[in-house]
């Protein structure tokens, strides 16, 4: 694609062919300037990948590779604490609130995008500004609504209150109303309900940007910490990133167990976005304007 | 936006008069069903919390039951606590520092990684990378590198002679590291809304300003720059709202608020009062009073920026 346009521009403007050269050294020139600011910026997460691989005599030199790779320290943390039980615990609250989030998110933005019915403008400006709350300063009443409802420190009370946001029916309806109005009615035509028409003709038009969000919710509930820190108390709840916070604080000097444990963490979420990256760009593109 | 929300209804009002009274009353009904599940949810999680908030300012609450009306007791309370004043002076340097300095470091990659080089998709995301981290992880990966004199950063700097400070030890040095942190992870997000917002403006604009002889400086000054307005004012807005209220996973595993409340954040302290001493009335008080800034902050940067143009250019 970029070259496509790059022929387009030279084609519609010769003054950029005579710059060439210029432009071929400007090119060089962003090229240095981008591979350092990357490669500083990804620094720390490399530092992090390479230190969990060194013993511990070893993690605290300053070589970039260790002499001697190893991966007891990934056993190690394995074995002293229930990590096992905190990542299944994290996949199990970050599957299930997608999935449910995405029923749930796209249900309603069918209905706001592509149903009539009386308020519906205003139902939905006051959906959008609930985009403007942010948890922390809910999170007190949050919490005693919680246990309130006698969730806290159970699995209903780490996913329910999670599944509820409006980007999501935000983003599915800006989708939604893109989509041409002839195939719906089609099936109206073929005497189809409005369950069907959601079943049959949006749900599978939804995949693309399904997947968008699939990648970004889970990101958000794997990486959430907060939440599970104040409603949850027993070892068995722990999600991973409560448990390799309070990892660090039981083994403060001893960085390659802790640095082993944090990689386990990292690594579903740099590897879901080497996967999706374009779909991940493309959607916060579109959360931040159109 | 607004063209978004005529688009839906352009096409029904075309419709509507040929339907029957119970065809609509259908529509209606399955609309309500379908919709449902997430009003009940969002009510009972964001709506009622979000009123409670404000409630709950006027009570004290004594661990768990015990609500006592106290008026505007615990805002009393909190212009008299000298902790509460420290961590909104805290807050108030932090974000006078921070908003620029990612504002200014996010357009700057932005407008590097609009450029067409080799590799620059990788580029591109190699900087958002830090931003699909979690801030625990982030917060770790930090401390380890920050530990004092043992740490790479120390090690390094050490190697090239200098002394490093303490910088999780310090109270000016740790709101530094703070927020350095955060730059580091949030700029990749912004990068690419800027880069969004710089791919919305006509290439034939930058072609005219090649022709007439503009250099760089004037291209971005007499073009990018008014052009990618209403980029900036949703980057602004986003960013104080977000960094204002977020962030409290680094400040609790990087510096747990210290040394000395250095770090401690208003999002800190309301965390502390009802997390860590049970006052959840005073912390509710704090929360909404930080809701209160943030709208005055909101409504300022609309009239400020005249808040028109921002609809303008967003169509």
């Amino acid at each position: 694609m970029a070259t496509s346009e790059l022929t387009t521009s030279d084609r519609a403007a010769p003054a950029v062919r005579a710059n060439r050269p210029s432009g071929r050294g400007r090119r060089a020139t962003a090229l240095t300037v981008g591979a350092i600011l990357a490669l500083m910026t990804v620094f720390p997460l490399l530092w992090m990948l390479t230190s969990s691989v060194k013993s511990g005599d070893e993690v605290l030199s300053t070589n970039l590779l260790p002499h001697h790779a190893t991966l007891s320290n990934y056993a190690y943390v394995f074995t002293q604490v229930p990590f096992a039980r905190y990542l299944l615990n994290s996949l199990i609250v970050s599957v299930v609130v997608t999935v449910v989030a995405l029923w749930f998110h796209s249900m309603a933005a069918y209905a706001l995008a592509r149903l009539r019915f009386p308020g519906r403008d205003t139902l939905f400006l006051v959906i959008f500004s609930t985009l403007l709350v942010t948890a922390p300063v809910i999170l007190v009443p949050l919490f005693l609504i919680v246990h309130t409802l006698g969730l806290l420190d159970s699995y209903a009370g780490l996913i329910i209150p999670a599944i509820f946001n409006a980007f999501g029916i935000f983003l599915l309806r800006q989708f939604y109303l893109s989509i041409p109005s002839e195939l719906e009615d089609a099936a109206i035509v073929d005497g189809c309900s409005y369950w069907q028409i959601y079943w049959r003709v949006i749900l599978p038009l939804s995949r693309p940007v399904f997947a968008a969000l699939a990648v970004l919710f889970f990101l958000a509930n794997w990486n959430a910490f907060l939440w599970p820190l104040i409603a949850t108390n027993s070892q068995s709840l722990n999600v991973v990133q409560l448990g390799i916070a309070s990892f660090q604080q039981e083994h403060a000097n001893n960085w390659n167990y802790t640095l082993a444990a944090s990689t386990i963490a990292a690594i579903p979420t740099l590897g879901l976005f080497a996967l999706f990256q374009r779909r991940i760009v493309e959607s916060i593109k579109t959360s931040g304007f159109k | 936006m607004t063209a978004v929300a005529q688009a839906p209804a352009g096409t029904s009002s075309a419709r509507t008069g040929r339907r029957p009274a119970s065809r609509r009353r259908r529509e209606t009904v399955a609309a309500m069903l379908f919709l449902a599940p997430d009003m009940l949810g969002l009510l009972v999680f964001l709506g009622i919390p979000m009123v409670a908030c404000l409630v709950l300012g006027f009570f004290q609450v004594d661990g768990f039951g015990g609500y006592q009306w106290i008026g505007l007791g615990n805002y009393e309370r909190m212009f008299a606590d000298p902790l509460f004043l420290h961590s909104l002076r805290t807050t108030l340097l932090y974000l006078v520092i921070l908003i620029p300095g990612l504002f200014v470091v996010s357009l700057a990659l932005a407008l590097l990684v609009r450029q067409r080089f080799p590799l620059v998709g990788l580029v591109r995301s190699m900087l958002f990378a830090p931003n699909v981290v979690s801030l625990v992880v982030v917060a770790l990966v930090w401390k380890f590198m920050l530990t004092d004199q043992i740490g790479v950063i120390d090690r390094v700097l050490g190697f090239f002679g200098v002394t490093p400070p303490s910088w999780l030890g310090t109270p000016h040095w740790a709101l530094a590291s703070v927020l350095v942190v955060t730059i580091w992870f949030a700029m990749g997000y912004y990068m690419l809304i800027f880069l969004a917002g710089l791919q919305d403006i006509p290439r034939e604009y930058y072609e005219v300003a090649k022709l007439d002889g503009a250099g760089p400086w004037q291209t971005f000054r007499h073009i990018t720059w008014p052009l990618l307005k209403p980029t900036s004012f949703f980057i602004l807005l986003t960013s104080t709202v977000s960094m204002m209220t977020g962030g409290l996973d680094l400040l609790y595993v990087l510096t747990s608020g210290g040394p000395a409340n250095s770090t401690t954040l208003i999002i800190y302290y309301i965390y502390q009062q009802a997390f860590v001493y049970g006052e959840f009335g005073y912390a509710s008080a704090i929360g909404a009073f930080l809701v209160v800034i943030l709208l005055i902050w909101s409504a300022a940067l609309f009239a400020l920026t005249r808040g028109g143009r921002f609809s303008d250019g967003d169509k």
